[in-house]
């Protein structure tokens, strides 16, 4: 049994060792907005905040968390940057498919609180999460409007 | 899947095998030399001739009975059933526009989901389905005049409330409005007597010059819900004690599974609950995927031996080169697909006759979402399954003939897509709802499977490799007089819609190398079937997605060979096409004038490259501008003019298009599915690379509204990519690329 602080909450999870925090969140919380989509900590979408930090929960197994704080895409509106990205995101009318952007949102997230004026550049180093859609510039946009 | 010309249903066979899927193997799914698969519409023949047997079994019209397609709650909010699934493409903020205009509803108070199966859904030419860039065009009519007809129904209901005539009253957003006494009634509160009076036939539709939401970038419905985790796919889909499955597939595609060496010990795992065989898979069910997949990947599966024969079926030798060397070595005569002239006489007297041959590889869809299903036994013999879908109905009938029901027994669920560009067709194999009724059915618990990325790129029905050899003779001007074009391979529209489109030669095929615009008056074009012993399938734009590649790069080595200028020989075959022409020159206005160069650029040298296309009713002009850095091609920006006719919602065209053209450069550049020992090798986007943040280009898209009939949006800014970069690289290099993926080749620095 591991005990782990997601949004804010202590929650129990009886999983097995090795079993990696995306599906603790998806398949054992029933939290399904971090997505899967590779496993391999490849395309982002499994995004998640650990500490502030940005992190493909798919590669990080239960037992490494502690007492680290994880922040999903279900608690983004109570963060006050969380929410800027949102708001940017619906301005700039970014997803498609929408699958994700979660993982999307989230990265956008812990870079403008690590850096809250990002030149070109960061963004471009920090979000290399995958879009099949191709919604990159609208993404780039968006970033750089909740910077703003 | 440009032309579905209009379908008598009621002739057509039924588009689902003729036995159980529970009872196929993968090979005979396909078909295999017998080519015994039979594909047909998606309504079950036995309904179609119920329906078209006595007044009282009559079906409606597609799109003509109102309670079918909306609810209207009390308090004015409208849940639309709309015909089509959405996918990231924008299509139930297009219903909501077009049936909000009508009704006279702000499209923002529309809830819009996938209608279940019925027969009031199948509007495209009598087919219900979300593909082939049909769905805007082919429901536009008949969703305005919906919403015109729910109008109509409010306006007759609140004229016998308030005891006036309905001449007297008008509308206003939700409400019926009496202007001379100032009262008004919501549609909230008219709805449920509204919505069961007879519709009106003639209800007149609205002016588009007064129009509010079409033609207007109004937001899209969906946006908040997916910038905040809260769109809900096939995959998040829960019930109560459920099972979680994971599979692993035959290695080479049509073996199965024989036997299993450690199932006591994979049994006994945490969490399992049983060990299954499936056709061409093995699947573990347990208390969590996670669980599941460990244990299924534990397995030790022998596996039956791959057939010799080379290639009617994938053999343990083959490979993806050895199938293109099959289909350039094939010299059997094709079917004519197009002719024009006499092109032999013109070959006969030409100045200079040039030969190229063109190759595209096979592609995976690898969008994003996994493929997954949940299949859940009632009490009541019903079945519910969450599947991700583009035609329901067939869905429905398949799972049917799966699980042994009746298809009015299957209760069909269609969530939002995360992400599809064909992916979502019935593929036999390549879909994991059979596996999930079988599983069910075998626990006796709901049961939901979820394919591994890695499955995913093993299994998943592949963008068909596809091979041309071209011809063209050219006048002592340089001027083309002849094209003679030779298609050797396999569409998917002949692989999965055989029994209703009987055509020989396959549109799929062949699209992108027919029915150009250019004046080359001499034309003799084939089309040689050589079956693929792969899955394939449907993939954003089709038969354009290579055939545009081939087809405009040639007619750039044409330029070349005749001495002329790429964009000025364009404008010269098109003289008499004044849509093309006007499309033409938008682009190169968008770009701020035609320039091919080499040209300095900061970063060095850069070049341009221009192409055309006529996808799915719409045409569009693309430009391209490249660079060549690290011996890789960089495309700094694409300018695309885009002529569909006529649009529905401008912000939601530009993204469309802008996300098709990432699309087409992702293909461009790096996606190929590479067989090997009758293996796939890419398992994952570590090796099947996929466009990235980093090699996006800046999008410019302007819209022409020609006029002409409405065209398709979600495929078409697709095909024109790949030449645009290709002829823009030869412009830089001299180099021609004639083969996908760039990548693949060593380019000569600029």
């Amino acid at each position: 049994m591991y005990e782990i602080n997601v949004n804010g909450e202590t929650r129990k999870a009886d999983v097995d060792p090795g079993t990696p925090l995306l599906w603790v969140l998806r398949d054992t919380l029933g939290m399904t907005g971090t997505k899967y989509g590779c496993g391999i900590a490849q395309c982002g979408a499994c995004t998640v905040m650990v500490d502030g930090t940005a992190l493909r929960s798919c590669q990080f197994p239960i037992e490494r968390v502690g007492g680290a704080r994880i922040t999903t895409i279900e608690a983004i509106e109570q963060d006050e940057v969380g929410r800027k990205v949102v708001e940017a995101w619906v301005e700039a009318q970014v997803p498609q498919c929408g699958y994700c952007q979660s993982g999307q949102v989230m990265a956008a997230t812990a870079l403008l609180k690590e850096t809250p004026k990002p030149t070109d550049q960061d963004i471009a180093d920090a979000m290399t999460n995958l879009c099949r859609c191709g919604t990159y510039n609208h993404i780039a946009a968006a970033v750089r409007q909740a910077a703003a | 899947m440009n032309d579905l010309s209009p379908l008598d249903m009621s002739l057509a066979a039924p588009l689902v095998p003729n036995e159980g899927v529970a009872n196929l193997s993968r090979r005979r799914f396909l078909g295999g030399a017998a080519g015994a698969l039979v594909l047909a519409v998606s309504l079950p023949a036995a309904r179609v001739r119920a329906q078209a047997e006595g007044a009282g079994a009559l079906a409606p019209k597609p799109g003509t009975r109102v309670p079918a397609f909306l609810e209207i709650s009390p308090d004015g909010r409208v849940r639309m059933f709309s015909a089509f699934v959405e996918g990231g493409q924008g299509i139930n903020t297009a219903m909501a526009q077009i049936v909000g205009e009508e009704l006279d509803v702000n499209p923002a108070r529309f809830e819009v989901e996938c209608a279940p199966p019925s027969p009031d859904h199948a509007l495209v030419n009598g087919l219900r389905m979300t593909g082939g860039s049909f769905s805007t065009r082919s429901s536009y009519d008949a969703m305005r005049r919906l919403g015109a007809t729910a109008r109509d129904m409010m306006i007759r209901t609140a004229a016998g409330r308030l005891k006036v005539q309905d001449s007297e009253l008008t509308t206003e957003d939700g409400k019926v409005v009496h202007a001379a006494s100032g009262r008004s009634i919501g549609y909230g509160e008219l709805a449920a007597e509204a919505l069961l009076l007879q519709p009106k036939q003639d209800v007149p539709l609205r002016d588009p010059a007064s129009f509010r939401y079409i033609r207007k970038p109004v937001a899209r419905l969906d946006v908040r819900d997916k910038s905040t985790g809260r769109a809900v796919y096939a995959i998040d889909q829960k019930v109560d004690g459920m099972l979680y499955a994971a599979v692993t597939h035959a290695p080479v595609f049509g073996t199965e599974p024989q036997a299993l060496d450690n199932e006591p010990a994979v049994k006994a795992m945490p969490g399992v609950h049983s060990v299954h065989r499936l056709p061409g898979a093995v699947a573990v069910a347990a208390d969590s995927w996670w669980r599941a997949r460990k244990a299924v990947e534990a397995l030790k599966v022998r596996w039956s031996e791959p057939l010799r024969d080379r290639l009617s079926a994938v053999s343990a030798s083959f490979s993806s080169q050895e199938m293109l060397a099959a289909l350039k070595a094939e010299t059997a005569a094709g079917l004519p697909s197009e002719t024009e002239g006499d092109a032999d006489a013109a070959f006969a007297t030409a100045a200079k006759v040039i030969e190229a041959d063109y190759d595209a590889p096979y592609l995976a869809h690898a969008q994003l979402e996994p493929p997954s299903s949940l299949a859940r036994f009632n009490a009541d013999g019903t079945l519910d399954l969450w599947v991700p879908n583009q035609m329901p109905e067939l869905f429905q009938a398949v799972a049917a003939k799966t699980a042994g029901l009746l298809p009015e027994q299957v209760k069909i669920h269609s969530p939002m897509l995360g992400g599809f560009f064909g992916r979502h067709f019935m593929y036999g194999p390549s879909n994991p709802f059979p596996q999930a009724i079988l599983l069910a059915k075998a626990t006796g618990k709901p049961v939901k499977v979820l394919w591994s990325r890695e499955e995913e790129f093993l299994n998943d029905a592949v963008r068909p490799l596809s091979f041309s050899r071209f011809r063209a003779g050219l006048g002592p001007d340089g001027t083309p007089t002849a094209i003679s074009v030779r298609t050797v391979g396999e569409g998917p529209i002949a692989r999965w819609f055989g029994a209703i489109f009987k055509n020989p030669v396959d549109s799929s095929a062949v699209e992108g190398i027919v029915e150009k615009p250019y004046a080359i008056p001499n034309r003799k074009m084939e089309f040689l079937k050589v079956p693929h012993p792969v899955n394939i399938a449907f993939w954003r734009s089709v038969g354009h997605s290579m055939n545009d590649f081939f087809y405009e790069s040639f007619l750039d080595e044409i330029a070349q060979a005749g001495d002329k200028d790429p964009y000025e020989l364009r404008l010269a075959l098109l003289k008499e096409k004044p849509r093309h022409l006007t499309l033409l020159k938008a682009v190169a206005d968008l770009s701020g004038g035609w320039k091919r160069g080499p040209y300095d650029a900061e970063g060095g040298k850069r070049a341009r490259g221009v192409a055309m296309a006529s996808p799915f009713g719409s045409e569009t002009a693309t430009i391209a501008e490249v660079s060549i850095a690290d011996g890789e091609a960089k495309v700094h920006r694409l300018w695309i003019a885009i002529d569909p006719g006529s649009i529905v919602n401008p912000a939601i065209v530009k993204a469309q298009v802008e996300s098709a053209a990432a699309l087409g450069l992702s293909s461009a550049l790096f996606e190929q599915v590479v067989y090997k020992d009758g293996r796939r090798q890419a398992k994952n986007y570590d090796a099947y690379k996929i466009l990235s943040r980093e090699h996006m280009p800046e999008v410019h898209v302007a819209i022409v509204e020609s006029g002409a009939p409405m065209g398709g949006i979600g495929e078409p800014g697709l095909p024109g990519v790949p030449p645009a970069v290709t002829n823009a690289l030869a412009a830089l290099t001299g180099q021609r690329i004639r083969s996908l993926p760039i990548a693949n080749a060593k380019l000569s620095g600029a």
